[in-house]
């Protein structure tokens, strides 16, 4: 059976998948990037006394945690222009989806990090005179971020798998690009199997490299 | 240097201090003993406001603490801490640890925070380990930085949360023998102990503790000897 697939052919096709690697690598990066600065922000959202800001916080993260990402990719791109009147690039929006998507889901790994830290270390900073915002700078953060990188690893998965679905939105990514080539050369054995071994090589890389910093920080 | 006046201290219903009043001089060491749930610890951390008063009057090196004008960071940097559980911070070195607060508060230089660091913890006979952080030290050796780090920041005033109750019998003697030479130095002291005989020796005077008041205060001769009131024989009973 394997034997009837031109393997060899793929090659032929690897300045295309190059591009969608590329766009699909830009994507997570930058919205990656996006989701944790929003998460940052959110997260510290949840675990505030200020009223607003913690139902601001509460809303925009089960808003997102409670749609598909698929749905907000085609919400933002065909529908939000229709609102705005203003037309968004597909690989702008597909950064915005990435961006939006995986900073409520990163909130919610801030959160758990820094509620995680014992109530004691606050304390100890407090009690030396240290304010609350000194508190959290030199003590909660940089534990709760140690912790945060498991979860965080993961998300960062779970979000680079999701940007195969901006091909709805006609993204330029690695599955967009499969997809093409596929339907116009009838190689989808050969193009699909390809495409995963990619998306498989760049979560295995970030697994090796998150371990890898994850021991670094272990050195206490 | 401290006076309390009828300090109430509610947690939702529960009422866990019903009017305490007392009176610490300066230099003085204060023990204060009683059963758990006494509210022994909830005095005294109302002392620094890591507890909020519900009512009464706490002045604390001439602060009302009771009041929301009071910049309750500037009253803590001129009072110590020391927990029942060190809580050190684990991401930094021990030396880290004695330095942050005073070049983050009090704003001297890393050089100058290092070197009153390094005398601290020469002092707590801890300079060897300097460099290790908390994980790699002993519960009595962890205890002994905690009173480093909070003496970084020259305090006038510490409070002691049962500095001892978390360690291993072996490891007691060493943390009461830092504490019996600060108080030789002539630091005020609040300590909240289940060492009788800490108590006995190092205290000017004993503070008896039941059911959210203070019901015997006196020096530690008359309490252990000749306790007057009648729970606190029979705690002393139990305890000793």
């Amino acid at each position: 059976m394997i034997g009837q697939f031109n393997w060899a052919g793929v090659l032929e096709f690897l300045p295309e998948l190059g591009t969608g690697l590329y766009y699909t690598l830009l994507i997570s990066i930058i919205g990656l990037l996006i989701g944790f600065i929003l998460g940052a922000i959110f997260g510290l959202g949840r675990i505030s006394r200020n009223k607003f800001y913690y139902g601001i916080s509460s809303f925009y993260i089960e808003v997102i945690r409670g749609t598909p990402v698929l749905v907000q990719a085609i919400w933002i791109f065909f529908a939000l222009p229709l609102i705005t009147g203003y037309n968004m690039e597909s690989v702008t929006a597909g950064i915005v989806v990435i961006g939006i998507n995986s900073g409520a889901y990163i909130a919610e790994v801030v959160r758990g990090s820094v509620q995680s830290i014992d109530k004691g270390q606050v304390e100890a900073g407090r009690s030396l005179g240290l304010t609350h915002h000194q508190t959290m700078r030199y003590i909660v953060w940089p534990q709760a971020f140690k912790r945060m990188i498991p979860p965080l690893g993961n998300q960062f998965i779970i979000s680079i798998k999701d940007t195969s679905l901006l091909s709805v939105i006609l993204v330029p990514e690695l599955m967009f690009q499969g997809r093409l080539i596929a339907s116009n050369y009838f190689n989808a054995v050969e193009i699909y199997t390809t495409v995963a071994v990619f998306y498989l090589a760049i979560t295995l890389t970030l697994s090796y490299v998150l371990r890898y910093i994850e021991r670094r920080l272990d050195v206490q | 240097m401290i006076t309390v006046k009828d300090l109430h201290k509610k947690f939702g219903d529960n009422e866990v201090l019903k009017g305490i009043n007392c009176e610490i001089k300066p230099s003085e060491v204060v023990c204060v003993i009683g059963p758990s749930g006494s509210g022994k610890s909830t005095f005294l951390r109302c002392l620094n406001v890591l507890e909020t008063i519900t009512s009464g009057e706490v002045i604390v090196d001439g602060f009302n603490l009771n009041d929301k004008k009071t910049n309750i960071n500037k009253v803590r940097t001129e009072v110590g801490m020391v927990f029942q559980q060190f809580n050190l911070f684990p991401h930094k070195t021990v030396i880290q640890n004695v330095m942050l607060a005073p070049e983050k508060v009090r704003k001297i230089s890393s050089q100058e925070a290092r070197e009153r660091g390094m005398k601290l913890l020469e002092k707590v006979g801890l300079l060897e380990k300097a460099d290790q952080y908390p994980s790699q030290l002993s519960g009595g050796q962890q205890q002994r930085v905690a009173i480093a780090r909070a003496l970084a920041m020259e305090p006038k005033l510490m409070l002691f949360d049962e500095p001892t109750s978390a360690l291993d019998p072996e490891l007691v003697g060493e943390v009461l023998e830092v504490m019996k030479q600060l108080a030789l130095e002539g630091m005020t002291m609040v300590v909240v102990t289940h060492e009788m005989g800490f108590a006995r020796e190092v205290a000017d005077r004993v503070l008896f503790m039941d059911q959210g008041v203070i019901m015997e205060a006196d020096t530690p001769e008359n309490i252990f000897s000749n306790p007057q009131n009648e729970r606190t024989k029979a705690f002393l009973n139990k305890v000793l």
